[in-house]
C-alpha cells in the first residue's frame, strides 16, 4: 500500500491518493490536500462540505454522491461545482480523507 | 495523445426512457469526474428537453427485445405506461432521479445543453418549447465547434 506524507505525517493512501484510513486524517491535513487539488483557500462552505463528507462516511461507510451532497449538505449542486471544480464528491472526499465514493449518479 | 478524457459531447437522438437515461448518466458522471460535458439533443431526443414532454418519457415495450415480452402483448394499451411506472419505481429506489430533475441537476453541474437546429425546424419548435436549462439551438457545425478537442458519443 502506498503512503503519502501530509503535514509531516505518513498516511496510507490508494493509487489515486485517497485515504485508506480516514482516522489518520486531521483538519490541518485538509489545507495541504486542498492545495494539492488546486484550492488555495478553504472557505466555510468548503468546510461545511468536508465535515458532511466525513459524517456521511462515518455513518454509512461510504462517501455521498454529488446528488446526495446537493440535497442534504446544505450546499447546492451549482455551488458544489464552484467550490470543487474537478468534481465535488471526488475532490471533497480526497480533501476530507475518506475513500473515493463509488456510484454512478 | 492524453490517457485521460478531458471533455465529452453526448448526442441524444432517442426519446424513450432507455434512450435518454444512459446519456444523462454519462454526462452527469463526466462532470462528477471533473470532465467537461455537453449534451446535444436531436430528433426524438428533443422530447427530453421539451416542456410538455419531459415528464412523459416512456419505455419502449414494442420493438424492444430486451423487454422479454411478446410483441403483441407490448402493444396493448397502457403497457408502456405500466413498464415505465415499474422501471421508474426501481430507479427511485436506487436514488436515480427522474429525467426532469436529472437534467436540471446536470445543468447545475455546468454541462452545456443544446438543441439541434435541423430537428427543431423539422418539428416546428421554438426555444420557448424547451425547458429553461437549454442554452441554445445550434447547428451541426456549431455543435462540432463546441465539441472540438473532446470525445463525441452518439446515443
Amino acid at each position: 500500500m502506498p503512503t503519502a506524507t501530509i503535514s509531516g505525517v505518513a498516511v496510507d493512501v490508494n493509487d489515486e491518493g485517497f485515504f485508506e484510513q480516514p482516522d489518520q486524517w486531521t483538519e490541518d491535513m485538509a489545507r495541504e490536500l486542498a492545495a494539492q487539488e488546486g484550492i488555495a483557500e478553504l472557505t466555510d462552505k468548503h468546510w461545511q462540505v468536508i465535515r458532511f463528507m466525513r459524517q456521511e462516511f462515518a455513518e454509512k461507510g461510504t462517501g455521498p454522491t454529488v446528488r446526495v451532497l446537493g440535497k442534504t449538505s446544505g450546499v447546492t449542486v451549482k455551488e458544489l461545482y464552484e467550490l470543487f471544480p474537478k468534481g465535488p464528491a471526488k475532490m471533497a472526499a480526497k480533501i476530507a480523507g475518506i475513500p473515493k465514493p463509488r456510484g454512478c449518479i | 495523445m492524453s490517457d485521460t478524457i478531458e471533455k465529452v459531447s453526448i448526442i441524444v437522438s432517442k426519446g424513450s426512457l432507455e434512450g435518454v437515461y444512459p446519456a444523462l448518466i454519462m454526462a452527469n458522471g463526466a462532470r462528477a469526474e471533473g470532465i467537461e460535458a455537453n449534451l446535444f439533443f436531436t430528433f426524438f431526443g428533443l422530447d427530453a428537453i421539451h416542456r410538455k414532454r419531459i415528464d412523459h418519457i416512456k419505455v419502449a415495450t414494442v420493438g424492444n427485445p430486451g423487454m422479454h415480452m411478446a410483441t403483441m402483448l407490448g402493444g396493448l394499451p397502457g403497457m408502456s405506461a405500466l413498464a415505465t411506472h415499474l422501471m421508474e419505481r426501481k430507479m427511485a429506489n436506487l436514488d436515480i432521479p427522474p429525467i426532469h430533475e436529472f437534467i436540471e441537476m446536470i445543468a447545475d453541474t455546468g454541462a452545456g445543453l443544446y438543441a439541434c437546429k435541423a430537428s427543431v425546424d423539422m418539428f416546428e419548435l421554438t426555444k420557448d418549447d424547451f425547458i429553461d436549462e437549454v442554452q441554445e439551438i445550434i447547428t451541426v457545425g456549431e455543435f462540432y465547434e463546441r465539441a472540438a478537442g473532446g470525445e463525441i458519443i452518439f446515443t
